[in-house]
């Protein structure tokens, strides 16, 4: 009796597996956890003393066309209007991703619904090698052709908004594509067997109940061509023209947050307003990376509620 | 001249899923207006032969049908039948609820308007009929534009039966649809398939012998890809012919 009680109460060889196998789990999860947030707090402090250090006022930053960090306008204000940046960011991720979905949809449309064989041979290896090109490449290539060749036909340097589009497009599209493939498959085969049944023919099955189905997901894949074009800087910077200036049009030089980051970063002195001001175009990056995680997982929760 | 005797016959259909054969040479024809039901053990191919008979088994690559399916004398695997309008003519039921993440309302609407009807009144009317005759209107009347999905299992299979209802097929197959709902589901859906034998023609796949013997006309028995035997339900359960459909009936395996 004695014995089998002990044996319940001390702690058995594999119960001390356990636990160790659970704490090395705990300390790796809590060491991303603390890597994650003491980024957090390092870019938005440091954000942030653009406005508590340096007086510059929020609307100033958010609204201010004028970049000229370094210089003070009229008024005696710094001149750190990152308006041109912010619409720039905003045109390219938007037009890179209109672009794209009707390319992404219509592929991944193929190579589920029209052609799984073809589409698992030759689709899916192209696009995962799309995924796989460094941005530099794109960059490179956007440079030496993109740029030439609207140049050649609208006119200017060739730099601008809608280079910056292409190029993005061709980096975005693989994502896109590939997450709209994932959410097609996801869409139940008895859907499309009961539509076909039905009498409905092979397009009105996929236009009409398999799109239907995968709105959500298909969301989901272009939020997430989204964030990336948001936040591609390299390839973005070197077609783009990087002129701090509010876009007119789409063939003149223009700039990004990402591209302007990059381009001042290695040319400015730790904690002076030019900076500081970096940082907070950093903070706005990364607000908006959380913005486009925040989306995602809401439209996958109300997809979720649907079903 | 098309005699209004067979509504579809078959004869001698073999059916291979790559080189396995899965239907040995099946000859069987129906009646209009009566319900038959095939019965046999799992993987006896009774589900097999119903979907050969809308074309469903073309989904499936693969596969090799020999043999004749005739519906109203016409050969349904020529060349030049037009599968969109045979399904609907021959509309199917499936053995899980599979409603569209749709409303009830567009799940019932959903066949007449890919067949392009654009009148709303129309539409409107011909849901609400159907879903009167598949039994489900008193439980669904308040929540049409709810999702279908959020229905029980056997509200969600009537209202899959209204679906298939409302195009107005002549034919309706029915591959075990009460084998995934309890025993008052099943009931009322039982009890909705005899009201709906005035119009429909219906061929029915269970594997509850109680449902077969209560509901069909007509029982064709399945065993290993054959037919062993088929004729009145009766017939089929009080007197059969064959050694293997009695043990089957009685339980004495499968």
């Amino acid at each position: 009796m004695e014995e089998t009680q002990s044996k319940f109460t001390q702690k058995s060889q594999k119960r001390k597996f356990e636990q160790f196998g659970r704490t090395i789990s705990f300390i790796c999860i809590a060491f991303i956890v603390l890597v994650v947030l003491s980024i957090l707090y390092f870019v938005i402090s440091k954000g942030l003393s653009t406005f508590t250090t340096d007086g510059v006022s929020v609307i100033d930053f958010l609204f201010g066309n004028t970049w000229r960090p370094g210089e003070v306008g009229e008024n005696g204000a710094p001149l750190v209007g990152a308006l041109p940046m912010i619409l720039g960011s905003f045109y390219v991720t938007l037009l890179s991703a209109v672009l794209a979905t009707p390319f992404a949809i219509a592929a991944a449309i193929y190579m589920i619904e029209i052609s799984p064989k073809n589409g698992k041979k030759i689709l899916q290896p192209v696009i995962e090698l799309l995924v796989g090109i460094p941005s530099v490449v794109y960059g490179f290539i956007g440079l030496t052709v993109i740029v030439p060749f609207i140049r050649n036909i609208f006119g200017g340097t060739g730099f601008g908004i809608l280079s910056a589009t292409m190029v993005l497009f061709v980096m975005i599209l693989p994502t896109v594509t590939s997450m709209a493939v994932d959410a097609l498959n996801a869409v139940p085969r008895h859907y499309r067997e009961a539509s076909l049944a039905m009498g409905g023919t092979r397009w009105q099955t996929i236009y009409k109940v398999v799109l239907r189905a995968a709105t959500p997901g298909l969301l989901t894949a272009v939020v997430f061509g989204m964030a990336r074009a948001f936040g591609e800087a390299l390839a973005v910077q070197m077609v783009i023209g990087n002129a701090a200036l509010v876009p007119t049009d789409l063939i003149t030089p223009a700039s990004t947050l990402t591209s302007i980051l990059t381009m001042s970063m290695g040319n400015t002195v730790m904690g002076t307003l030019e900076n500081n001001v970096l940082w907070s175009l950093a903070t706005i990056l990364l607000v908006m990376a959380l913005f486009f995680n925040i989306l995602t997982r809401w439209i996958g929760k109300k997809g979720a509620m649907k079903k | 001249m098309v005699t209004n005797e067979k509504i579809i016959e078959t004869n001698d259909v073999h059916l291979y899923y790559g080189k396995n054969e899965a239907l040995k040479g099946i000859t069987l024809d129906f009646n209009p207006n009566e319900i038959t039901a095939l019965i046999g053990p799992s993987g006896c191919g009774k589900s097999t032969y119903l979907r050969t008979l809308n074309r469903m088994n073309d989904l499936i690559q693969d596969v090799t049908i020999t043999g004749q399916v005739k519906y109203k004398g016409k050969d349904i695997y020529s060349p030049k039948m037009d599968t969109v309008e045979l399904r609907k003519k021959i509309g199917m039921v499936f053995q899980q609820p599979n409603p569209f993440p749709f409303s009830v309302f567009d799940n019932v609407a959903y066949g007449l308007r890919i067949s392009g009807m654009k009148d709303k009144q129309k539409i409107q009317h011909i849901v609400e009929e159907s879903l009167k005759k598949a039994a489900v209107w008193d439980d669904v009347k308040d929540k049409l534009h709810d999702s279908a999905l959020a229905l029980s299992g056997g509200q969600q299979q009537r209202v899959c039966i209204a679906r298939v209802i409302a195009i107005e097929p002549e034919i309706i197959l029915l591959d075990e649809p009460t084998s995934a709902l309890d025993p008052v589901s099943s009931g009322k859906i039982e009890n909705m398939l005899l009201e709906l034998k005035e119009n429909y023609t219906m061929i029915m796949v269970t594997h509850n012998m109680q449902q077969a013997s209560r509901i069909s006309d007509n029982t064709a028995f399945f065993l290993q890809g054959h037919l062993i035997e088929h004729g009145k339900t009766r017939q089929i359960f009080t007197n059969p012919t064959q050694q293997e459909t009695e043990d089957y009936i009685s339980g004495r395996f499968g």
